[in-house]
């Protein structure tokens, strides 16, 4: 008995430690300033699908992820804790994809793997911040959801359903879904497993196409030799699987910009002025001036 | 957030050492795994690549999970009910954590499960746990009883037993007992073979156990009835899957509290011989003890390194007098001291690591094939340096380790004293670092046989041919004269021949000799990367004064004044 699981995962510019220059003139995110990294909440995804594989031996974990050649990363970060393999949904088309744009793409992409039992993903991302996304796939695809999860308590094979510890306001809820379903994890899910010793030693020169062949761009004296070049014959699992739009059946009108109608309206720029810190002196009425500051805003009594 | 690899660049400047081109050549006999699994390297370069982003993978566990454990740990501690012991939680989720990352069993050959690593990786691995939490290096540290068992297990041991402990399982090694601490010797409990049975039966108490209620033991036993001596003991392998040992008490310590320490009681426990008859102390624990006490190095440094960072962090943070406490000259010097203390330890850690590394994997090529004269002459070299940097290390670098953790309290003043921060933890952990696996008296009996013999100064004498930096010369010039100094004083005391005095006065040899190791080790980190310029310029003026106080109580110290000091 096992299950055939695809996790939903997104490189996101580390937006939990920003610096100045974190947001560009026009509002958008610095992506360049910040570090890219593995979203947070889909690393709790990823946990929940590795401790299933654990529990239901002879499971497969795919990655899915969409964006640029770079964001090949995030697989290679699944196939070091345990995951199987993984596809890199890469294309200009998809560039500039709102909510529904990338639901879009991700479902054609799932619907291209065909098989699956668990779609599981982060309940959102960092950069955005919209919990929308993995809603949104399991509309497209016609699935059952079951979003704020904690833990997957359990998988009943034969009967098809599933158990899920989820997060309400104000505790939790145990809820019970059919397979396949989608499952969005909330961080207060289980951390992550580290990184294994030999899986990173054995996938640790998986590239996707666009990093075997960095743009010549990065390079102006011309594209190094990609090393090693002759183990990407003989080890077949070292190449991550990029797909297009056209690979993967898309619409083009449906993918990145033209198929987003997310339309901003208008951004603001906030600066916090309030400094971090306040100095007291040890008069009565700076004391008590803090007391009634406290009060008021309920931080006490 | 923390990773202890990538927030400490002295732990990649050790391991891009020259030497290490050969240990990993030997290690990894000419890369001929490269085929045969997919996670063994194809070249040097991607052997420490490997290194590098498995390190990598420790230093985050050791940032983000031991090192916040640590506190609650220390207060928790195992406890113990029906014979079995339960680890304190974050103890337990240490150990899943590692095991899930695949970290037990790094130097474990591959056709056991392991990732063949050099003891250099392992030992760095090691200084980093120990920073996070000095009590769960005693459990990753006994990773070192696979290596034993590798050494000297049968191949149909090594395939039973070392697979399970890349997997995850746990080890100890039982060797004390009530009467037999320092003294080995001693070791009374009885191993009987059952002819019918065609099995060994352990009976007896073995006290002092770290984690004593492990997976797999390796148990120093008196397989030769009426013997009282070392040559009448023998190694075995107790596996617990078989019962009949019982954990009666866990110790309650004074430091590394997370790691279990137990008295165990075997009772008909059914056991193997490891290895032959009779070479149980003599041979393998020699070895395992040796493999062990570098261990303990390890724990040293990752606690000195700790006590200068909170020291410093403290340091920077207190402002008393309108300023910053870090900027008076008595907390700035205790402060710089620290750092080169730790600078030296580590470096004198890494040195012996290499020592170990060559030798021992030359000593496992030759049960492979015979060794060519040249490579008999490296093993024979390696070995001795080991031998000699060995006790000399345990001894110095855990001396150091209390006196950072010391120091690191007196910075924090009244605060240090209080349960609040993590120094007092510190402390605690490291008084037990210059006691067990031979106290520092030990080593300095097993070092003084390498001060008479001159393996120190020969190796002094190595480190003076380098070409140093024409920036670093007048401390070369300094050093030379503490070798000088160091000479002469040997030269003095051997003389002598009076095995008592010698005795007497050894402890102030080996640290004489170490101090002018410690200095040229710095000299070499210095002249790589000049960085080090600050440890080595402050640690050769702290190592030159030594020498002299050694040199002028030496040289004033009267023969018959032994009469005052003995009882």
């Amino acid at each position: 008995m096992s299950l055939r699981i695809i996790v939903l995962a997104k490189q996101v510019p580390d937006t939990r430690n920003v610096g100045k220059d974190a947001m560009k003139e026009d509002g958008t995110v610095n992506r360049a300033a910040l570090p890219a990294i593995f979203n947070p909440e889909d690393l709790n995804a990823l946990e929940q699908a590795l401790r299933l594989k654990d529990t239901h031996p002879g499971s497969t974990v795919t990655l899915l992820t969409m964006g640029p050649g770079r964001a090949a990363e995030i697989i290679r970060e699944g196939l070091y804790r345990g995951a199987d393999g993984g596809y890199l949904l890469t294309d200009r088309a998809f560039a500039g994809a709102d909510t529904l744009a990338t639901s879009y793409a991700l479902a054609t992409a799932i619907k291209k793997i065909q098989d699956y039992d668990v779609i599981i993903g982060g309940r959102q991302a960092i950069d955005g911040d919209t919990a929308q996304v993995g809603p949104q796939v399991a509309e497209k695809l016609g699935l059952t959801q079951i979003t704020y999860a904690e833990e997957i308590l359990n998988v009943d094979e034969e009967n098809r359903r599933i158990t899920v510890k989820r997060h309400i306001d104000g505790g939790v809820e145990t809820v019970e879904g059919p397979l396949p379903i989608v499952i969005t994890v909330n961080g207060s899910a289980a951390p992550c497993r580290p990184r294994n010793a030999k899986l990173v030693q054995k996938y640790k020169r998986a590239l996707g196409k666009q990093e075997k062949a960095p743009a010549p761009a990065c390079h102006p004296d011309g594209t190094p030799a990609l090393k090693y070049a002759e183990l990407y014959e003989t080890r077949p699992y070292l190449n991550i699987p990029e797909w297009s739009v056209a690979d993967v059946n898309g619409d083009l009108k449906q993918c990145g910009l033209s198929g987003s109608p997310t339309k901003v309206k208008s951004i603001q720029n906030i600066v916090f002025q309030a400094k971090e810190s306040k100095t007291l002196t040890s008069s009565d009425k700076d004391i008590e001036d803090l007391i009634v500051e406290l009060l008021a805003n309920h931080t006490i009594g | 957030m923390a990773n202890f690899y990538l927030d400490n660049p002295s732990l990649k400047h050790h391991l891009h050492h020259p030497l290490m081109e050969r240990i990993v050549e030997l290690k990894e006999r000419g890369f001929a795994d490269k085929d045969k699994y997919d996670y063994a390297p194809q070249d040097f370069e991607d052997a420490m690549d490997s290194y590098e982003k498995v390190l990598e993978i420790v230093g985050e566990i050791c940032g983000d999970i031991i090192a916040p454990n640590a506190e609650s740990v220390d207060h928790e501690g195992p406890s113990v009910a029906n014979g079995r012991v339960t680890y304190a939680k974050g103890t337990q989720e240490n150990l899943d954590a590692v095991r899930k990352a695949g970290l037990m069993g790094i130097a474990m050959p591959r056709r056991y499960d392991g990732l063949n690593f050099p003891i250099v990786p392992y030992i760095m691995a090691a200084d980093m746990v120990s920073r996070a939490d000095a009590g769960f290096e005693n459990l990753w540290g006994l990773q070192d009883c696979a290596e034993t068992l590798y050494e000297f297990g049968s191949e149909d041991q090594r395939q039973r037993y070392i697979p399970r402990v890349c997997a995850g399982e746990t080890m100890s090694m039982d060797l004390t007992e009530p009467d037999a601490g320092s003294d080995l010797q001693s070791v009374m409990l009885k191993a009987t073979f059952s002819e019918a049975d065609n099995c060994w039966y352990l009976n007896g108490v073995k006290r002092f156990i770290t984690n004593g209620d492990a997976d797999i033991h390796l148990v120093l036993a008196r397989s030769e009835e009426g013997t009282h001596d070392g040559r009448g003991l023998s190694m075995f392998i107790y596996d617990k899957r078989n019962g009949g040992v019982n954990v009666r008490r866990i110790e309650n310590k004074m430091g590394i509290k997370g790691s279990p320490t137990c008295e165990l009681v075997f009772k008909n426990a059914k056991a193997e011989l490891c290895g032959d008859r009779k070479l149980g102390l003599i041979k393998y624990v020699m070895a395992l003890m040796n493999g062990a006490r570098l261990g303990i190095m390890a724990q040293a440094v990752g606690l000195s390194e700790a006590a200068y960072r909170e020291g410093y962090a403290y340091a920077l943070d207190r402002k008393q007098f309108g300023k910053a406490i870090i900027q008076f000259p008595a907390i700035y010097e205790m402060l710089s001291l620290m750092r080169a203390k730790a600078d030296a330890s580590r470096a004198m850690l890494y040195e012996t690591a290499r020592f170990v590394d060559v030798y021992k994997a030359l000593d496992d090529i030759s049960k492979e094939r015979k060794l060519t004269p040249e490579e008999r002459q490296e093993l024979k070299k390696y070995s001795k340096l080991a031998d000699a940097f060995t006790p000399m290390g345990k001894g110095m670098t855990t001396e150091f380790a209390n006196q950072n953790a010391y120091d690191a309290i007196q910075i924090h003043g009244g605060s240090g004293f209080m349960k609040d921060y993590t120094c007092e933890r510190l402390y605690r952990d490291a008084r037990i670092t210059n006691i067990y696996e031979g106290t520092t008296q030990l080593q300095v009996v097993a070092a003084i046989r390498h001060v008479t013999t001159g393996t120190y100064l020969n190796q002094l004498h190595e480190y003076d041919k380098i070409e140093y930096n024409e920036a670093l010369k007048p401390l070369q010039s300094r050093l030379q004269a503490m070798t000088s100094k160091y000479a002469e004083l040997v030269d003095a005391v051997a003389g002598t021949k009076d095995t008592e005095y010698i005795d007497f006065q050894a402890r102030r040899l080996v640290e004489a000799g170490a101090h002018c190791v410690f200095g040229y080790l710095l000299l070499q980190d210095a002249n790589k990367d000049e960085s080090y310029r600050r440890s080595a310029e402050v640690y050769i003026n702290y190592g030159e004064a030594e020498i002299d106080k050694i040199y002028t109580f030496i040289n004033k110290f009267n023969r018959e004044d032994l009469v005052y000091y003995k009882h």
